[in-house]
């Protein structure tokens, strides 16, 4: 892979709650603009992969290179500050703030970020529901609220753990086409997906993650191919 | 007006203003240990001893150093937050991944440990503070006299809990403060330096209570113990309003202290123990508090 174009490499990473040890040395690779996802069953170590780039788990070992600088000692604040945007998996709506807060909360790490009138453009049911408080929101306005507030921060890099689960299909297509359009402005995804259909058409490559590592790469133009093996992994 | 109670109208109002007074130090502590709960997961024992200090380095800056009491009402809380900070990034920065008792019986542990070596250094016999000269004297208000002293720390105390309050609901930093509260590590992914926020935020905590203390010197004898006393029932009003909400704890602090005066009046021999037994009637109607969540 062209190291100017990398933006993001994770290497032999491990990582542990208190004593158990869930990530086994996960390796994957994101070039600048692309979007890849991460499958697997559940608690196969998806989100740990996330929460450990972002340095939110106990202790890690290995690499991350995220635009070219190593971040694996760093704290998650500066983490964030290497322009990496986290959308967690519970979305992590805040109780005490109001929709409009919660959105405005986290700090511009960069240029770049998409205004507040953009960001009610793309998702307008936001804009009227701004002063509610954050939790009275719908979960799909949740989890639209959850995806917005790291698009304002000027984010280079989003991390977004599975942003699909539990909303009806209209919001999901709503969020496909924010995703999209992300894209198009050359952002660099990881996306953590139970649903293969929503990422089936967006990724460039996909990373199945079984037991904390790496078991299988699927590119985009493999999918035919490895069709039958990925349904293989994931099954339940 | 009450004289068919057998109660002088000076009386009353009289005890009015000593319970809107104490209810103005109940709401400037219970406040900061609403915020230090809030974001640090501890409960902070230390406060009283920090009061005490606040009111000790006015009286010390006053007789060693000559600073006046307008200047010690800004150097005793900045001296006493810089102490509380280092007691932070020292000591309690070890504890949050504990149970809430580790930070209680340390904090406990240094308020001993600081309120006996004031005592050992000045007795407990207690300092006197004389009120700063511009504020000698009384208003007539007709009904009753009120000392000029009395009512700026009323007003001092109201102006200082609204202002934290307004700077928690209403700003940026607030709103850190409150999604801090809630949710420390995700708050610190979005790129908030949140350890710094947290010994800032007890430094501050500090600070308050010193400000109170300072308050506090020319009403009450400056004397070592003078937090602990005055801690017992702060703790019951937290309990009471409920830990965590800040408008909670100033509205039940001033609330409190009114009982208490009223108590006084109407019957004396209660105004001990009316905040215990009114404490005793929410833990068991409402145990998260009168303005707390129930988990
Ligand atoms: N805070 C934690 N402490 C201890 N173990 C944890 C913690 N969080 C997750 N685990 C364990 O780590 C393993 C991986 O969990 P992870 O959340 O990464 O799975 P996942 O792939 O995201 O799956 P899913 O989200 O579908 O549950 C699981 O066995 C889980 O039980
Ligand atoms: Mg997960």
């Amino acid at each position: 892979m062209n190291a100017a174009t990398e933006y993001l490499r994770v290497a032999g990473l491990h990582a542990y709650y208190g004593e158990s040890h869930i990530l086994h040395g996960i390796d994957f690779e994101v070039r600048r603009g692309e979007l890849v996802s991460l499958l697997g069953r559940n608690g196969a170590g998806r989100t740990t992969t996330l929460k450990a780039i972002m340095g939110l788990t106990d202790r890690r070992t290995g690499s991350i290179m995220i635009n070219g600088t190593e971040a694996i000692h760093l704290p998650a604040h500066r983490v964030a500050r290497l322009r990496v945007g986290y959308c967690p998996e519970e979305r992590g709506i805040f109780s005490s703030l109001s929709a409009e807060e919660n959105l405005l909360l986290p700090p511009v790490v960069g240029s770049g970020g998409m205004s507040l009138d953009e960001i009610y453009e793309m998702f307008p049911n936001l804009a009227t529901r701004r002063r509610s408080q954050g939790t009275r929101l719908s979960g799909g306005e949740q989890q639209m609220l959850a995806l917005a507030r790291v698009l304002r921060t000027g984010a280079r890099l989003l991390l977004l753990d599975e942003i699909t689960e539990g909303l009806a299909p209209v919001i999901v297509q709503t969020l496909g086409r924010a995703i999209a359009k992300l894209k198009s402005r050359d952002l660099t995804i990881v996306m953590v997906e139970q649903n293969f259909r929503f990422v089936e058409s967006l990724a460039d490559r996909h990373y199945v993650i079984e037991q904390g590592q790496v078991v299988e790469t699927v590119a985009a133009d493999e999918l035919q191919a490895k069709a039958g093996l990925l349904e293989r992994y994931l099954s339940v | 007006m009450f004289e068919w109670l057998g109660i002088s109208q000076q009386a009353l109002f009289g005890q009015l203003l000593v319970g809107l007074i104490n209810g103005a130090f109940y709401a400037t502590l219970s406040l900061g240990l609403a915020v230090i709960f809030g974001l640090l997961n501890i409960v902070n024992f230390a406060h009283g001893a920090q009061y005490m200090m606040g009111a000790f380095v006015a009286w010390m800056g006053l007789n060693y150093l000559g600073i006046d009491y307008w200047w010690s009402l800004i150097l005793a809380p900045l001296a006493v937050g810089l102490v509380g900070i280092l007691l932070e990034l020292t000591l309690l920065r070890r504890l949050y991944k504990l149970d809430h008792l580790y930070g209680l019986l340390l904090t406990f542990g240094l308020a001993l440990i600081i309120e006996g070596g004031f005592r050992q250094a000045y007795g407990i016999s207690g300092e006197r503070y004389d009120i700063p000269e511009a504020l000698n004297g009384a208003f007539n208000l007709g009904f009753m006299f009120l000392p000029k002293y009395r009512g700026w720390v009323v007003a001092a105390s109201l102006i200082v809990c609204l202002l934290t309050w307004l700077v928690i609901e209403r700003t940026k930093l607030g709103a850190y403060l409150r999604a801090g509260t809630e949710n420390p590590k995700l708050l610190q992914a979005f790129g908030v330096n949140v350890p710094v926020m947290v010994t800032l935020t007890y430094g501050l905590g500090a600070a308050l209570a010193a400000f109170g203390g300072v308050l506090a010197a020319p009403i009450f004898q400056v004397n070592a113990v003078m937090g602990s006393n005055i801690l017992i029932i702060v703790f019951a009003v937290v309990v009471i309003g409920g830990l965590g909400s800040i408008i909670g704890s100033i509205v039940t602090g001033i609330a409190l202290g009114l009982i208490e005066g009223l108590t006084k009046v109407f019957y004396p021999e209660g105004s001990s123990v009316v905040i215990f037994v009114i404490m005793a009637i929410v833990l068991i109607v409402r145990p998260a508090g009168l303005f707390g969540k129930e988990k």
